[in-house]
């Protein structure tokens, strides 16, 4: 099957004659000499797929252009060169009608500061994309009452935004963005906005929604535990170029660069890691009753096998036996040495 | 030695300052004053401007494009100018208008006589729109309060209405109200479009930005008389004049709410799937709703303010009632008709602002009763009230007090504050005269002197040389150009006085505001009671200001710099509190942790990171005090302010001169604007503020 999104060679350059210097340049772009020449880059030769019910964080500091890169790909900015295919179709070639077309029917997208529209209500806000597709009042508020429920709003389907809590607000955001029942779902630091304990609550929520629903997600944020909590795979981004693009133990087990590096050496790695990543697949052959799944975090079961004594059992999602862990491997990656 | 002298000079502003101090006053000291000399006074090359400018005028109404147009009365064809037909529809369209809302309230047979042959009028002279009883109306007016903003807005819209009612001036007050009702949508539309035409167009905007700059700077006077000259004399010419002035803050205030929406808001309308149409009446208008309708609050204060203006041009209504009072020194009934402009403009504003902070609950379950109640107890009011005023008919047997109170029968306070004014007038007038002619004789008249005594080359060189200092080449030679350009008219004199009037305004208002302010500000309660004041003060149309000094001091340039003085006052005061309460509280922290005391808190701290801000307002009392400057003309001074209402009564000429004389007054506040504009932003970008 093809992947849902597909970048090749994406590059987004803001500055008047960016086109010709890129030409000129070739595709190997210096961001330094494009700044002595009155441009700057945003996004540098990024190439990657996301599957269908794949969620690719992008993580990367502000100036690092993740939010240009999403924007680029929903087309609310237009890539300087580079091909974005949309379940196959290249979204850089399509006219208006056309891209809202795209919009109406696949794509949902959650900003940072919630952009909703102060004058409606939570009810008209979620139903707004359907409005505007054409959908009559009454059915598009009913799919907004199930859209209200859906996030948890109940009972206050007709406050304004502005008598909401931030999280609140971005819980109308969510639920706007999937009205149209989207595939592609656009998250641009969705939680940033939030304090740290509505932060959790919210990443908790999403995961739920996330199970249910089960969209092709790109979700673009700046904090490095954000990503590894929810991501399937994370893009790295420095200076407009995506520095690694990897699942979340492979970066921490193996950073590709320096700058990656440091974001994952403080990193607990048992809150990361997954019992795969540590066990014995040669030996599957443990005594003892007790097993642990390969998938398990090994924060989660660690309590679990250092109290058994000896070797457990790994298995897959079927219980068949797929290697052996012993307890010493654990105590490293806990205290380290 | 030389090198590093130079360098000094270069890098220190004081130094710059001083040097072009002394060779202004060597300049204006060794010029000598003779009317031959280029050096006194430049030759007037531009004389030719205002000629120009009635020539094209006139050639556009009587001779560009001529119409074949079938004339009714003489059964053929005649030859007109295509313009002078347009401008002429336009007219017709908005009196009828004007006296559509008119009929309305006060009734007549005006409009129906549109529609039906006058003959069939006069046999049929039962066929007349009943009149509003004022007894429903102040009904009315309380039910909208109520509405918009709860029992304190429905008490000031009734009690308003009845005062106004009662004390004779419902006929010119509703004129008034006519004639805001029109001319406010019309400024509304004509702002809203421009504006977010600027909004999505850069180009559109960058041309729009300078003409906004003259058409809020002209005086308002400069507008009348071209526009007597294109549409005539009556109440759509007072309309006209007033869309003119009320429309440029309009646009800015559309250009403004636009521009502030959120760049995600844009992109969630775009997500959302809207089409250009949709993102534009969906998403744009009504998320920069509140900032439009504050516009709108404007263009409506800006309408009263002009109601006196607009009376020169044939509008009826309370300002020509004030008009003609002034005129005739009846200071008791001036100040009546300035109360109820006052009232009205202060009962729309609050109104209005309800209006504009009113959020709608679309899913309010209500029966259809619950729904229009306000509406239908205004309904059955109008219906009663109808009926027993209708009743009354036999008993009153010439005057029905229930439909209208007369102004010669209503209740008046006139001759109490006539009484005041003689009181005032004969107890004081020996401090008053004297106070008068000491500042006449020792301040006003040497400074005139030395404003008119200045060699031209030396009035170029000190504002080139304080524009290059501040802005450097280019704000030098714009503003070198504007004042140029006055310079080369032959209204270099009277430009001089305008000047003179202005700078001791300017100086005076300034000082009032930043004392007053700072005092203020320095509490949270302090700074919002003077705000508000301020609010209140700012409801008032420029007119007003000018009863209470006329009679205190005759018709001098006293009595005019005081009118401004207190007029400009208000913005300077604003922007005074505005700029300490900027201060960051951190700051104040760390003052009053290194120990000063309050005043060296307020010299050391305050005053100097307010003051980018204080000199945004001191630039809006050069605009409050040309204005009023100009609009003292009508009491008599001698300036440019004379010379264009002088315009008004000479139909030949007056256009053009009306608009150079205009133009000319603008480009000074405008020269203004630009250096300290300037100024500030430097000012601010040092101090880390921008």
């Amino acid at each position: 099957m093809s992947p849902t999104i597909s970048c090749s060679s994406v590059y987004k350059i803001f500055g008047n004659n960016a086109q010709t210097l890129l030409s000129e340049s070739g595709g190997n772009v210096d961001a330094k000499k494009f700044q002595e020449a009155g441009c700057i880059v945003g996004v540098n030769n990024a190439s990657f797929d996301v599957n269908q019910g794949e969620m690719l964080v992008v993580m990367g500091l502000s100036g690092s252009g993740k939010s240009t890169l999403l924007r680029c790909i929903s087309r609310l900015t237009d890539a300087t060169s580079g091909k974005i295919l949309i379940d196959g179709e290249d979204i850089c070639l399509m006219n208006n009608k056309q891209l809202i077309e795209l919009r109406r029917e696949k794509m949902g997208m959650v900003f940072q500061n919630f952009a909703l529209l102060p004058h409606k209500t939570v009810l008209e806000n979620i139903a707004f994309p359907l409005q505007v597709k054409g959908v009559t009042t009454e059915n598009s508020i009913y799919k907004a009452l199930e859209m209200v429920e859906l996030v948890g709003l109940k009972g206050r389907e007709n406050y304004f935004p502005r008598e909401l809590s931030g999280g609140q607000q971005q819980r109308v955001g969510i639920a706007r963005s999937l009205a149209v029942e989207p595939d592609i779902w656009f998250l641009d630091e969705p939680f940033s906005a939030l304090d740290p304990l509505i932060r959790k609550e919210m990443q908790d929520e999403f995961l739920r929604l996330q199970s249910v629903l089960n969209k092709t997600i790109m979700f673009v944020t700046h904090d490095f535990d954000e990503a590894l909590r929810l991501a399937d795979r994370i893009a790295i981004m420095k200076d407009g170029i995506i520095e690694q693009l990897d699942k979340p133990d492979n970066i921490v087990l193996n950073p590709a660069t320096d700058y990656v590096r440091k974001f994952t050496e403080d990193v607990p790695r048992e809150k990361v890691l997954k019992i795969e990543s540590i066990m014995d697949a040669s030996d599957p052959h443990a005594s003892g009753e007790i097993t642990v799944k390969k998938d398990d975090i090994i924060e989660t079961v660690a309590e679990k096998i250092l109290n058994s004594k000896e070797i457990i059992k790994v298995v897959d999602d079927k219980n068949s036996v797929v290697g052996s862990i012993n307890p010493s491997k654990v105590i490293k990656v806990l205290f380290g040495g | 030695m030389d090198k590093n002298y130079l360098n000094i000079i270069r890098s220190s502003k004081p130094a710059q300052f001083g040097i072009l101090l002394i060779v202004f006053l060597l300049l204006y000291n060794l010029v000598p004053h003779n009317e031959g000399n280029y050096f006194w006074r430049l030759p007037s090359l531009l004389a030719f401007i205002p000629i120009k400018l009635n020539e094209i005028i006139y050639a556009a109404l009587y001779e560009w494009f001529p119409l074949k147009v079938w004339d009714p009365i003489f059964e053929m064809y005649e030859e007109k100018a295509a313009f002078r037909e347009f401008t002429k529809s336009i007219s017709k369209g908005l009196l009828f208008l004007i006296t559509f809302v008119r009929e309305l309230l006060l009734g007549g047979d005006k409009i129906i006589d549109v529609f039906v042959s006058d003959a069939w009028l006069k046999d049929n002279d039962w066929m007349t729109w009943p009149a509003l009883p004022w007894t429903a109306a102040t009904v009315g007016a309380f039910l909208l309060g109520f509405q918009l903003g709860g029992i304190r807005l429905a008490l000031l819209g009734g009690i308003g209405s009845l005062y106004v009612s009662i004390f004779g001036n419902w006929v010119p007050s509703i004129q008034t109200l006519s004639f805001v009702l029109i001319t406010t949508p019309i400024c509304f539309v004509l702002g809203l479009s421009f504006g977010i035409w600027g909004y999505l167009d850069r180009k559109v905007e960058t041309a729009l930005q300078p003409v906004l700059n003259v058409m809020q700077t002209m005086p308002q006077f400069a507008y009348l008389v071209p526009i007597i000259a294109l549409f005539g004399l009556g109440d759509h010419a007072g309309s006209i004049a007033t869309i003119v002035i009320a429309t440029p803050p309009m646009i800015r205030n559309t250009i403004l709410g636009l521009k502030r929406i959120s760049p995600e808001v844009v992109e969630a309308g775009l997500m959302s799937g809207c089409t250009k149409t949709q993102l534009l009446f969906k998403v744009l208008i009504p998320t920069a709703r509140r900032d439009i309708l504050n516009g709108v609050n404007t263009v409506i204060m800006q309408c009263l303010a002009m109601v006196v203006i607009a009376s020169f041009v044939g509008a009826k209504g309370l300002g020509l009632n004030l008009k003609i009072a002034l005129n005739s020194l009846k200071i008791g009934k001036a100040a009546e008709a300035g109360f109820c402009i006052v009232l009205i403009a202060v009962i729309l504003d609050r109104f209005t602002k309800a209006w504009a902070n009113k959020q709608v609950d679309y899913f309010e379950n209500l029966t259809f009763f619950q729904r229009y109640k306000l509406l239908i107890i205004f309904g059955t009011s109008i219906l009663i009230f109808s009926i027993i005023a209708f009743i009354a008919n036999g008993y009153f047997d010439k005057i029905n007090y229930l439909y209208v109170i007369p102004i010669e029968k209503g209740f008046t306070f006139a001759h109490y504050i006539d009484a005041a004014v003689d009181w005032v007038w004969e107890t004081f007038f020996y401090s008053l005269n004297s106070f008068n002619k000491f500042l006449l004789t020792e301040v006003l008249g040497p400074m005139k002197k030395a404003y008119l005594g200045m060699p031209v080359v030396a009035t170029l060189t000190l504002t080139m040389g304080v524009a290059y200092i501040i802005g450097g080449i280019r704000t030098s030679l714009l503003v070198g150009g504007m004042m140029l350009f006055i310079a080369m008219s032959k209204y270099w004199d009277r430009a001089l006085i305008t000047m003179y009037m202005a700078t001791f305004a300017v100086i005076m208002a300034s000082l009032n505001g930043i004392i007053v302010g700072s005092i203020f500000a320095q509490t949270e309660r302090g700074s919002k009671i003077i705000l508000s004041v301020c609010d209140f003060f700012e409801t008032f149309p420029s007119f007003v200001y000018l009863i209470p000094v006329i009679f205190l001091f005759n018709i001098t340039d006293t009595s005019v710099l005081i009118a401004a003085i207190v007029y400009a006052t208000v913005p300077a005061t604003r922007y005074t509190v505005w700029g300490l309460n900027s201060v960051p509280l951190s700051l104040h922290e760390a003052g009053t942790m290194s120990g000063v005391s309050r005043i060296q808190r307020w010299t050391n701290i305050e005053i100097p990171l307010a003051f980018p801000t204080i000199m945004l307002g001191v630039n809006q009392t050069v605009v409050f005090t040309l204005q009023m400057v100009i609009l003292g003309a009508l009491i008599g001074t001698e300036d440019l302010g004379q010379l264009i209402f002088g315009a008004l009564s000479r139909a030949q000429d007056g256009p053009g001169v009306a608009i150079t004389l205009g133009l000319f007054v603008s480009l000074m506040a405008i020269s203004v604007d630009v250096i300290v504009r300037k100024w500030a932003e430097e000012r601010k970008k040092a101090l880390g503020l921008a």
